[in-house]
C-alpha cells in the first residue's frame, strides 16, 4: 500500500520504520523540510544539540551503547562539515551510524551555492558508504540501505545526503523498500576447513594468546570467549577497543597490550608460539615496530572484514566471519581435538605469564608534594561505581589511565575514541551512551584539554535530562602531549600549558552556567566524599573538577617508532626479562 | 613489483570512478593505466586498471576494491589467457619527402592513417603496449608533434564470461 506524502515525510516515515528512536542533530536551511514532519514524529525523539560534532559523538554513545545503529542530522554546508570529525571517528572504530544531510537543491549543486559543501566527496574515504539523493521517490530505499550497510559486516558510518528539493517533492510511500545492493554481500560464515587448521595449532600450540580486538564485542560474543578462554586456558590480552569483553578480574586476562600495555601483555605478545587474532586488526599501537612483533608467533587472524586480514601481518590461518559464529565454531573444533586426546600444555607458558604479572603489575608514584594522582582518582572512582557503569573517556592520558585503573567486568563498558584518536569525545559520547542507555550510571572520564573542545554539549544534557556525570582529570596541561615533550622534546613544554592556575575557565563555575552540578576536588583525602556526592545527583548532569598534578606519567610505555620489546615500565626502566630459557 | 590487471565490475552510477580512484590514493597504491566504458548490461560499467605492485599490496587492493559497495566483481586477467589493447593516436611530421616512409612504418605495424595534412600525418594504432612503445620509438626520428592514449582494456580468452553471474546477482536484487 502506499501513501502520498513529501519526501520529507517519506524520511521521516523511514527513520520510523527501521527502529530510530532518538536523533542528534541542528536544523538549518538545507534540511529544514525535514525538521517539519519530524516536530510532529511520535517515535522519534529530536535531541538539539549545541555543535554538529557534538551529535556525531552522542550518535557514536548512543550507537556503542546500545548496539543499534546511531543517528545524526545537519544541514549543508558547515553543518554537514561539522559532523566530519565524528564521522572519521566512527569509521576508525566501526561504530554503526548514519548522518543524515541537507543538501542545496538538486539544480544548484556544482554552483557553489550558499551552504553548499561536497559532503559526499569529503566524507568518501572515511565512510563504510555514502549516498546523495535528488529523487524524494529514492529516499525510503536509500534510507533501508543505509541502516544496513551501517550495521551488517564490519560495522561503519554512513552518510545520505539529501537535496532539498527532494525533501520537498512528492513522491508514493511504501514499505518495506527492496534495497539494491548487488555489491555488498558481507561474509560472516568461517570456512570449517580454517576452523578446524586453527583448532589443531591451539593444541599443538606451547605459548598461546588469546589477542581480543573489538570485534568480540561488536558481534556479542563474550560469553562465547569466556567458554574459549576457560576450556583451553589460554591467557587473553584485550585491546583498548575490546576492555571489558572478558573480565579484568578473570585468572586467564592479561590486561591490555600496546604502548601503554601491562608488561604480562606485551610480554606475552613478544614470547608467544601462536596469537589467536579475534576481531582486531594489529593497529601500530599494539604491534609497535611491526618487524620486531611477536617474531615467534604464527598467526590465526579471523575478522569480519577481509581487508583486515594480512594487511599488517601475514595471517597463518585466515579466517573471514563474524567473531560469534567463529569463537562458536572454534568452541566445537577444539572440544573435537580434545576428544582425540589432543589438548594444549600452557603449564609452563603460565609460569612465564604468572611472574610478569606478579613482578609488573600496574601502578603509579603518588605525588611527592601532598597533591592528587590522576591515576588515584580513576581508580577510586572505579571501586566506588563499580563495574555497572558505563565509563566513556576523551584522549589522552586520562584515557591510557582510564583503561588501566578502572577495573572492566561487563561488555561494552568502556566507550572511548581508540582509532582516531579523538580529543573532546567524551561529553558528547557519554550524552548519546546515558540516552540509549537511561538506566545506566554513565561516567564521563576527561581531560581538560578534552572537555573545552566540547563541553557545549552539558547544555544539551542539562536541558534535555540527561544526567551524566563528568570527572574531569585537570592537569592543567594538554598531558600527553605534555609526556612526549618530557620524554623526547628536553622538557621544552611549547603550548600545552593551558594556565590552570589561572582557572580559565572555572569549570565549577561553567557547569553551574551550564545548569550541571560543579564539584571540586584537591586532595586526596577528598575523592571519595566528592564521587559520593554525585552519585547522589541523579536529575541533573554533575561535573567534578579533580585538580591533579602535572607531572604524573602513563607508564608502561612502547615509545612510538621502536619495538614491543623496548617496553619501559618507567623511565629509563624496562623490566627483566628472565625465564628465557623457556623459549 | 608486476604488472596486473583488474577486471573491475561496478555498477553504473555516478561517483563510481571517484570512489575507486580515491581508494587507489589514499592507500598509496599507483594506477598505471585506467579504462572505463559500458558493458553488454545497461547496470554494470566496467573499468580496466593496471597497477605496478607486489603481490601482497595487489591482494590489499583486490580486498580493498571489494569493500567498496558499488564494486560488484574483480576479476585479475593473465595477460597469457588474455587479449589486452591500448589505443593510440600519433600525428607525426611527414612532409613529400618523409611521407611514404611513414606510411611504409604505418602498415609493417598494421596502424592507419586517418588524417592526413600537406607536413603532417595522423596515425591510429591499436596493440599491447610493448607493441605501441615499439611503433612510437620508430617514429621518433620523424619528429612527433602529438600523442595520446587510452587506458588499456583487457577480456579473457575462451568462451567464459566474468559478466555472467554478476548479472544474475544484480538481477536478484532488482
Amino acid at each position: 500500500m502506499t501513501e502520498e506524502m513529501t519526501g520529507a515525510q517519506a524520511l521521516v516515515r523511514a527513520l520510523e520504520q527501521v527502529g530510530v528512536d532518538t536523533v542528534f542533530g541542528i536544523p538549518g536551511g538545507a534540511i529544514l523540510p525535514a525538521y517539519d514532519p519530524l516536530y510532529d514524529s511520535t517515535k522519534v525523539r529530536h535531541v538539539l544539540v549545541r555543535h554538529e560534532q557534538g551529535a556525531g559523538h552522542a550518535a557514536e554513545g548512543y550507537a556503542q551503547a546500545t548496539g543499534r545503529v546511531g543517528v545524526c542530522m545537519a544541514t549543508s554546508g558547515p553543518g554537514a562539515t561539522n559532523l566530519v570529525t565524528a564521522i572519521a571517528d566512527a569509521y576508525m572504530d566501526s561504530v554503526p551510524i548514519v548522518a543524515i544531510t541537507g543538501q542545496v537543491a538538486a539544480p544548484l549543486i556544482g554552483t557553489d551555492a550558499f551552504q553548499e559543501a561536497d559532503i559526499c566527496g569529503i566524507t568518501m574515504p572515511i565512510t563504510k558508504h555514502n549516498f546523495l539523493v535528488t529523487e524524494a521517490d529514492d529516499i525510503p530505499r536509500i534510507i533501508a540501505e543505509a541502516f544496513h550497510i551501517a550495521s551488517t559486516g564490519r560495522p561503519g558510518p554512513v552518510l545520505v545526503d539529501i537535496s532539498k528539493d527532494a525533501l520537498q517533492a512528492t513522491t508514493a510511500f511504501s514499505w518495506p523498500p527492496t534495497m539494491r545492493l548487488p555489491g555488498y554481500r558481507p561474509v560472516t560464515r568461517p570456512h570449517s576447513k580454517q576452523i578446524r587448521e586453527a583448532a589443531r595449532l591451539m593444541s599443538e600450540a606451547k605459548r598461546p594468546v588469546l589477542y581480543i580486538g573489538g570485534g568480540v564485542h561488536k558481534a556479542r560474543a563474550s560469553a562465547e570467549l569466556a567458554e574459549l578462554a576457560e576450556l583451553t586456558g589460554i591467557p587473553v590480552l584485550t585491546t583498548l577497543m575490546a576492555r571489558g569483553t572478558f573480565p579484568d578480574t578473570h585468572p586467564l586476562h592479561l590486561g591490555m597490550p600496546g604502548m601503554h600495555g601491562t608488561v604480562a601483555a606485551v610480554g606475552a605478545l613478544q614470547r608467544s608460539d601462536l596469537l589467536i587474532a579475534l576481531g582486531t586488526r594489529f593497529d601500530d599501537r599494539v604491534t609497535g615496530r611491526l618487524d620486531s612483533f611477536a617474531p615467534l608467533a604464527k598467526i590465526i587472524h579471523a575478522d569480519i572484514d577481509p581487508a583486515e586480514i594480512s594487511k599488517n601481518r601475514h595471517a597463518d590461518v585466515p579466517i573471514v566471519g563474524d567473531c560469534r559464529e567463529v569463537i562458536t565454531d572454534l568452541l566445537a573444533a577444539v572440544k573435537n581435538e580434545h576428544a582425540e586426546g589432543r589438548t594444549g600444555d600452557y603449564g609452563a607458558w603460565w609460569t612465564l605469564l604468572n611472574g610478569y604479572k606478579s613482578t609488573y603489575p600496574l601502578g603509579y608514584d603518588e605525588a611527592e608534594d601532598d597533591s592528587l594522582a590522576p591515576q588515584y582518582v580513576i581508580q577510586r572512582l572505579s571501586e566506588i561505581v563499580g563495574p555497572d557503569a558505563l565509563y566513556v573517556a576523551g584522549v589522552g592520558q586520562h584515557q591510557m589511565w582510564a583503561s588501566q585503573f578502572v577495573t572492566y567486568d561487563k561488555p561494552g563498558s568502556f566507550i572511548n575514541s581508540g582509532g582516531a584518536g579523538t580529543m573532546g569525545f567524551a561529553v558528547p559520547a557519554a550524552m548519546g551512551a546515558k540516552m540509549g542507555r537511561p538506566e545506566a550510571t554513565v561516567w564521563a572520564i576527561d581531560g581538560d584539554g578534552c572537555f573545552q573542545m566540547t563541553n557545549q554539549e552539558l547544555a544539551t544534557c542539562a536541558l534535555e535530562g540527561v544526567p551524566i556525570k563528568v570527572a574531569v582529570i585537570n592537569n592543567g596541561n594538554l598531558g600527553m602531549v605534555r609526556q612526549w615533550q618530557t620524554l623526547f622534546y628536553n622538557k621544552r613544554y611549547s603550548n600545552t600549558d593551558l594556565q590552570a592556575v589561572r582557572r580559565i575557565p572555572d569549570f565549577v563555575k561553567l557547569a553551574e552556567a551550564y545548569g550541571c552540578v560543579g564539584l571540586r576536588c584537591e586532595r586526596p583525602e577528598d575523592v571519595d566524599a566528592t564521587i559520593r556526592k554525585a552519585m547522589e545527583i541523579n536529575d541533573v548532569p554533575v561535573v567534578i573538577d579533580f585538580v591533579v598534578h602535572k607531572d604524573a606519567m602513563v607508564w608502561p610505555m612502547v615509545a612510538a617508532g621502536t619495538g614491543n620489546d623496548e617496553i619501559k615500565i618507567a623511565r629509563d626502566m624496562a623490566p627483566v626479562w628472565d625465564n628465557e630459557e623457556l623459549l | 613489483m608486476s604488472r596486473h590487471t583488474l577486471s573491475v565490475l561496478v555498477e553504473n552510477k555516478p561517483g563510481v570512478l571517484a570512489r575507486v580512484a580515491a581508494l587507489f590514493s589514499r592507500r598509496g597504491f599507483n594506477i598505471d593505466s585506467l579504462a572505463v566504458g559500458p558493458t553488454e548490461h545497461d547496470d554494470i560499467s566496467r573499468m580496466t586498471i593496471v597497477v605496478n605492485v607486489a603481490e601482497l599490496p595487489l591482494e590489499q587492493v583486490t580486498k580493498q576494491l571489494n569493500k567498496l559497495v558499488n564494486v560488484i566483481k574483480i576479476v585479475e586477467l593473465d595477460p597469457s589467457h588474455s587479449v589486452q589493447r591500448e589505443l593510440t593516436l600519433i600525428k607525426v611530421r611527414a612532409d613529400a619527402e618523409t611521407r611514404s616512409h611513414v606510411l611504409e612504418l604505418v602498415q609493417l605495424f598494421r596502424a592507419r592513417c586517418v588524417d592526413v595534412a600537406t607536413d603532417a600525418v595522423t596515425i591510429e594504432v591499436t596493440g599491447t603496449p610493448d607493441k605501441l612503445d615499439a611503433f612510437i620509438r620508430v617514429l621518433e626520428p620523424f619528429g612527433i608533434k602529438e600523442l595520446v592514449q587510452s587506458g588499456m582494456v583487457a577480456i579473457g580468452r575462451g568462451a567464459r564470461s566474468i559478466t555472467d553471474r554478476s548479472l544474475r546477482a544484480l538481477d536478484r536484487s532488482a
